[in-house]
């Protein structure tokens, strides 16, 4: 009998220990490998020194569990954090920000500074799909007038950001941040874009490709962005299938 | 030293706000304001003829709304929404939980990234086009029921962010009425919804800072009315 408790005792113990591990924090991030939206959301976990489990999506074949933690917009990147799904890049690194508040802040603290950091990248998101799905799609797809037209209105973009970035190491000022977040995953297209648009972005925007090497210096970013080669490699892929290579 | 600290304490709040008054999305920053008791100036800016002070307040977008207070602007209105609720931190529109606070803003942005597009395509479409529309604003509202299940506002008890956002389904359903456009948002279709709305419109702070009903018709009427309307 008493045998037997011992043994009850210890097992319980076992089982409460159990319990204390399996409660630690269970990450999954769903993600598309040259997403500039799941990049932002990997530089944010890497910045807080993270463990999260990566999953790569097809985003030709979605995945049920995909369709399932972001039904209104079916979409990458979706971070899952202990069962509960968060969506939108740039509301999950707020909330990675501020779950995970004490280690590497991305947002400032005061009001008026956070309210400037979130306009900007407001201002970035709205200017992505423009970037990528007209002016830099005009650049690698097409030919003679239109890309030209393409290449133009692209690099007026990058100018307006190093306009806006000046002189500053970071978009923030001193220190890495939100809006270097929200921009930086575009710097692993550069490569692509100056190979098909034949310009340099470093003779265009000197400030703007300085703070790309210089965000890419940091771990949690050059750990995050993808292969500049192998994202031209995956854009030389979509010219033979569209038929122009 | 001490006619200088004294300056400080007694400097008010210089609160501003650039704005239209069929905006929906400056009307939003009133109802933030009102809410928490600042104190403001408005400022009714014509659209076609922008103010020297908004082209410099908001050299970017040069858009409205722009609050500007002491002297520093900020743009955007949900932006906005949340630079006045980390300021002025009593009856706070916005969750404390980071979970819940990401939920408030996927909400609000669906409303400005998919509601109001088909809203401004509603009043300039017509026929089958129109129908559509209408059908996929539907479509939106079914997910937002979805959202708000049995709770009296998606804020909880009392409106949040999300119910402030969420003006522009009053905004659509002035056009609605304005145009002669079949009903939208039905009680019978969507029951959950329909009583939201309903304490919504009540809500003390919301209806005040809602454009003059028979100027809005009016608005709406002029600008995207036509003989062909849809029923």
């Amino acid at each position: 009998m008493l045998k037997n408790s011992f043994l009850c005792s210890s097992s319980r113990v076992s089982i409460a220990s159990l319990t204390v591990v399996a409660m630690a924090d269970e990450i999954i991030l769903l993600d598309f490998w040259a997403s500039h939206f799941g990049m932002r959301v990997r530089i944010a976990l890497a910045e807080k020194g993270l463990k999260y489990e990566y999953r790569e999506e097809n985003l030709w074949n979605k995945s049920r569990l995909l369709l399932e933690m972001n039904p209104v917009h079916k979409k990458v990147p979706v971070l899952i954090h202990n069962g509960k799904p968060i969506c939108e890049s740039l509301m999950i690194v707020q909330y990675i920000d501020e779950v995970w508040k004490d280690k590497s802040p991305l947002l400032p603290s005061d009001p008026y500074q956070r309210a400037q950091a979130r306009f900007w990248a407001d201002y970035v998101d709205k200017k992505v799909p423009q970037l990528y799905h007209e002016l830099g799609k005009k650049i690698w797809y097409t030919k003679g007038e239109e890309h030209e037209a393409g290449k133009k209105e692209f690099i007026e973009c990058l100018k307006f950001f190093e306009g806006e970035l000046g002189e500053k190491p970071y978009f923030g000022g001193e220190n890495f941040g939100f809006e270097d977040v929200a921009l930086v995953p575009l710097s692993c297209w550069f490569y692509t874009y100056e190979s098909f648009g034949n310009f340099s972005v470093e003779d265009e925007c000197p400030n703007l490709m300085a703070w790309a090497k210089r965000c890419g210096q940091k771990e949690s970013v050059s750990s995050s962005l993808a292969d500049p080669h192998k994202v031209h490699g995956f854009v030389m892929e979509m010219r033979k299938r569209l038929g122009i290579d | 030293m001490a006619a200088i600290s004294l300056q400080t304490a007694t400097m008010a709040e210089e609160v501003k706000l650039f704005g239209t008054w069929a905006s929906p999305f400056s009307r939003r920053i009133e109802v933030a304001l009102k809410l928490k008791g600042v104190q403001f100036e408005y400022i009714e800016e014509n659209l076609s003829n922008k103010s020297p002070a908004l082209l410099k307040y908001n050299p970017v977008h040069k858009k409205i709304p722009v609050l500007v207070h002491n002297g520093k602007p900020v743009a955007e209105s949900l932006v906005i929404l949340e630079y006045i609720d980390e300021t002025w931190k009593h009856n706070p529109i916005l969750p404390a939980d980071p979970y819940e606070k990401a939920m408030a803003r996927f909400w609000a942005k669906y409303m400005d990234d998919k509601l109001w597009p088909a809203a401004t395509k509603v009043v300039v479409s017509k026929g089958e086009e129109q129908k559509a529309v209408i059908e996929e604003i539907q479509e939106q509202l079914k997910t937002l029921e979805s959202e708000l299940k049995e709770k009296k506002f998606f804020g909880g008890e009392s409106l949040g962010f999300v119910d402030i956002a969420a003006n522009i389904i009053v905004f659509l359903l002035v056009a609605q009425e304005a145009l002669g456009l079949m009903e939208i948002l039905t009680e019978e279709k969507f029951p959950v919804l329909h009583e939201w709305y309903q304490r919504l419109v009540d809500d003390a702070v919301f209806k005040e800072c809602v454009p003059p009903r028979e100027r809005h018709l009016g608005f709406f009427k002029a600008r995207f009315g036509s003989s062909t309307a849809s029923k």
